[in-house]
């Protein structure tokens, strides 16, 4: 178990080693200067050189890609072109509206998916049944900024019941914290509802089917045990992955979600930086999300060894 | 005696379009306190059915139409669910089939009979951990104190039998019923935990229907019993009556189907030529881990055989012996880690998979289970001719040659157009025959291929295997778990244990006069040895 641990932490080195690489190999591919985008439409070729030459991108790019792998290995992502200040602090900046968008939209997901999920099983091919399968298509089909900007018309606009756009920080009160992010997660939830009630409904479904459901029910169990104990328990495990694999798309669709709303998270920064073409922020930011990406994979697979004790590593 | 269960003219619907309008009919019959009933039948024949109605755990598309169930003089045929419920496991309990796959595999034993008392019983903590240890104890399992902590996939096929019937039995309900509850285990443990049932019953005067098919399990077991055929009971009697007496019909042949445990007498030609001979054949399992402890498991070690052509030899052994083992490597489906395998003198225990090619053809095998060694969605014909065409036969060759076999195996060539899913299971098995043969081996060799089977399809297909080894002059390597089947079938036979062939020699002598303590341990678990069953 431990020696499972060491070795996968090990093996995330290898995996962002290449990440780095390819990032860095890939900025450096697409069209776009950064230098003439900092300088301005009035800049003549001058002072486009210039500009280049103080960010370092007039030297060949092997030189560049090592000298930015040795400040990385101190910690140094190095400094953003257009913000002018160093990018772990412009993540550190940006990160807290990301998390918190992120983790409140996948609780609303699992609370509510999971016991939909589970009573779609249970009550297979029934209304209640179809009504959540047609949702799920809904849910599937209907994009995003769509869905987000009805919901805004709605509640914001029509009730005014929550404001349209913005973040406060946690630290300035739970109230308004939750105020504001509530539609936004709510939004960003629902293809995960659909994805992860779906997986539920699927594989609570298979189990329902299984021997030892029947040896439940002879115990003279009650239904609400046999499907929480017995069915979902041993349905857990692939729904633990579909988890695992949404928490990782969420991040995906933190920047559209971000943009609508302006918020001023990790979504929004990437956004803005490839726009001006500002390589150590999309590099670091990157690296960020794949690392998250490997942590994410390593608790899922941790998770499993709680939720079935067949499976040792 | 009073009776616990009176079952008066039960009739169970099956839904539109079956092959039958009910799964059972004008069915009734009594348990009383203290006496073991046997509802015996081959598959098809509603004995589950009728348990589950009597639980009250019938699925929907099968209602009870007429009839009524009694539990200890209450009518409990359309109670309410909530009554069902709460009767469950207090005053009827249930054991079923595989104990593999019925107990919870994410739950602790201990949790899982825990979680009957909480729901039946109003007991404290202590009080419920006391009386789980009293019940672990009484259904005789070393260490209770680990077993209530460990999950099932920690325990043997027999310890998880008694956790069942430990759970089945902690509230000491009236009744108990047994669903085959000992069909998936080695004949040594299915003698133990019948043992077991037959001890707790007397000691607890509880009420037992046991649903069983086999009749040597009846023999061991019943005090009175019933025999189902179609849905309808077509005889109810006391053991020695119905066993040795039969009246009906179906009974008689049922129980004539019955292979008897005294091996055939057959004069095997010594000099008829090897077709195969294994020699200190060996496969190690080796688990290999990073950081890990390496641990081998050696499923087969040091099995030494010969097969000539035209006799059947016997590989008789327990889950785990290594007998499937034997078979795979015998076929290179696995890869035998030592010795080696002569097949009609060329060894091919190593050879490469190009060069193994053209002798594949040489030996074909038959697998256990015959629902799911056909692949659904290719017609019976597609499935007999794949194999002579794999090997260049021309195609309208190989489909004469599917239909001679299929009326070889008694079957209507015209069933060749069909799916898999359109046939019994013997008449699958009979397919599976077919497709074997349609290479021409020299070496047929059958993996329990009547294990799955109705007694009487069984005696049908092994009459079968019999008459086309005759007159194909083919040798046969016979793998089974039942000394019935081997006696009946087995020129020669090789006892395996843990992997090693513990005795070896002709089927009269092996039977006859057994000579290793586990061969006779073997004999002595055999379900209705000493029981002289009614000639057919």
């Amino acid at each position: 178990m431990y020696a499972f641990l060491a070795r996968r932490l090990l093996a995330t080195i290898p995996v962002l080693a290449i990440v780095a690489v390819l990032v860095f190999l890939m900025l450096r591919l697409t069209p776009g200067d950064p230098a003439a985008i900092l300088a301005g439409d009035a800049a003549n070729t001058e002072q486009i050189a210039q500009i280049r030459a103080g960010l370092g991108l007039d030297r060949p790019v092997p030189v560049q890609f090592m000298i930015w792998l040795g400040n990385m290995l101190s910690g140094d992502l190095g400094e953003s072109f257009y913000y002018k200040m160093k990018v772990t602090a412009l993540i550190g900046q940006r990160i807290e509206p990301t998390l918190s968008l992120a983790a409140l939209t996948i609780a609303i997901a699992v609370l509510t998916a999971v016991p939909l999920g589970v009573l779609a099983a249970w009550r297979f091919g029934g209304w209640f049944d179809r009504a959540l399968m047609g949702f799920a298509v809904m849910g599937f089909s209907v994009p995003v900024f769509v869905l987000a900007y009805i919901l805004i018309w709605i509640v914001s606009l029509k009730l005014g019941w929550l404001p349209v756009q913005g973040y406060r920080r946690i630290a300035d009160g739970f109230g308004p914290w939750l105020q504001h992010l509530i539609l936004p997660s709510i939004t960003l939830s629902v293809i995960y509802i659909a994805l992860i009630a779906r997986v539920t409904r699927a594989s609570v479904l298979e189990t329902l089917g299984e021997d030892y459901i029947r040896t439940a029910r002879a115990k003279g169990l009650r239904e609400a045990r046999v499907l929480v104990r017995h069915a979902l328990a041993n349905a857990a495990v692939p729904i633990a992955t579909i988890i695992g694999i949404g928490i990782a798309l969420l991040i995906g669709g933190v920047v559209v979600t971000e943009s609508v709303y302006a918020i001023p998270g990790l979504g929004r920064l990437t956004v803005d930086a490839v726009l001006a073409r500002d390589f150590p922020t999309i590099q670091g930011v990157i690296l960020l999300f794949s690392l998250f990406y490997v942590l994410i994979n390593l608790l899922v697979d941790l998770s499993y060894v709680i939720l079935d004790p067949r499976i040792r590593y | 005696m009073s009776a616990v269960l009176e079952v008066r003219d039960l009739a169970i619907a099956l839904p539109a379009g079956s092959d039958r309008s009910h799964a059972v009919s004008r069915v009734s019959f009594t348990v009383t306190s203290g006496e073991i009933v046997c509802l015996v039948g081959e598959s098809g024949s509603g004995k589950s059915v009728i348990a589950q109605g009597i639980m009250g755990l019938l699925p929907k598309g099968l209602p009870v139409t007429a009839g009524t169930i009694l539990l200890e003089g209450e009518n409990i045929t359309h109670a309410p669910p909530e009554r069902l419920r709460a009767l469950r496991a207090a005053r009827m309990s249930m054991v079923f089939q595989e104990p593999m796959t019925a107990l919870n595999p994410v739950m602790t034993c201990g949790e899982q009979i825990e979680e009957v008392l909480r729901e039946h019983a109003a007991l404290g903590p202590a009080e419920r951990r006391a009386k789980i240890l009293a019940i672990l104890r009484e259904v005789s399992l070393p260490d209770p104190e680990r077993i209530v902590a460990a999950y099932p996939h920690q325990l043997s096929g027999g310890q998880r039998q008694r956790i069942m019937i430990a759970m089945a039995l902690v509230l000491e309900p009236a009744l108990l019923i047994a669903d085959e509850p000992t069909t998936a285990l080695d004949v040594t443990t299915q003698a133990q935990i019948l043992r077991l049932i037959a001890d707790l019953q007397s000691r607890h005067g509880t009420g037992v229907l046991f649903i069983t098919h086999d009749f040597g399990v009846v023999a061991e077991i019943a005090h009175r019993v019933a025999v189902l055929r179609l849905g309808e009971l077509v005889e109810l009697g006391t053991k020695q009556d119905v066993l040795t007496r039969p009246q009906h019909a179906y009974t008689r042949m049922l129980i004539g189907s019955v292979p008897s445990l005294r091996p055939r007498t057959r004069q095997a030609d010594a000099n008829a030529p090897v077709v195969l001979s294994t020699h200190g054949l060996g496969k190690t399992y080796r688990d290999r881990s990073w950081f890990g402890k390496r641990r081998d498991v050696r499923a087969a070690d040091d099995v030494t055989l010969e097969i000539r052509r035209g006799q059947t030899l016997g590989i008789v052994g327990e889950s785990g012996s290594g007998k499937s083992t034997v078979a795979r490597c015998v076929v290179r489906l696995i890869d035998p880690t030592e010795g080696d395998i002569r097949l009609s003198g060329q060894d091919i225990a190593r050879l490469g998979a190009a060069a193994l090619r053209p002798l594949r053809r040489k030996v074909q095998i038959v697998f256990q289970d015959p629902y799911r060694s056909l692949n659904p969605r290719r017609t019976v014909e597609e499935a007999v001719i794949e194999g002579p065409l794999n090997y260049g036969v021309p195609r309208r060759e190989a489909l004469e040659r599917a239909r001679r076999l299929m009326e070889l195996v008694r079957m209507d060539p015209a069933v060749l157009a069909r799916y898999p899913h359109q046939f019994s299971g013997g008449q699958r098995q009979r397919i599976c025959i077919a497709r074997a043969l349609a290479m021409e081996p020299e070496l047929l060799i059958a993996d329990e291929a009547v294990s799955a089977l109705d007694v009487s399809v069984q005696a049908q297909v092994l009459e079968l295997l019999e008459e086309i080894r005759e007159r194909l002059s083919l040798a046969m390597l016979f793998i089974t778990h039942d000394l019935r089947v081997a006696a009946q079938i087995c020129d020669q036979v090789a006892v395996m244990s843990q992997g090693r062939v513990v005795e070896y020699g002709p089927a009269a002598s092996v039977f006859g006069a057994p000579r290793h303590e586990y061969t006779r341990a073997l004999f002595d678990a055999a379900p209705g040895r000493g029981f002289e069953f009614a000639a057919a």
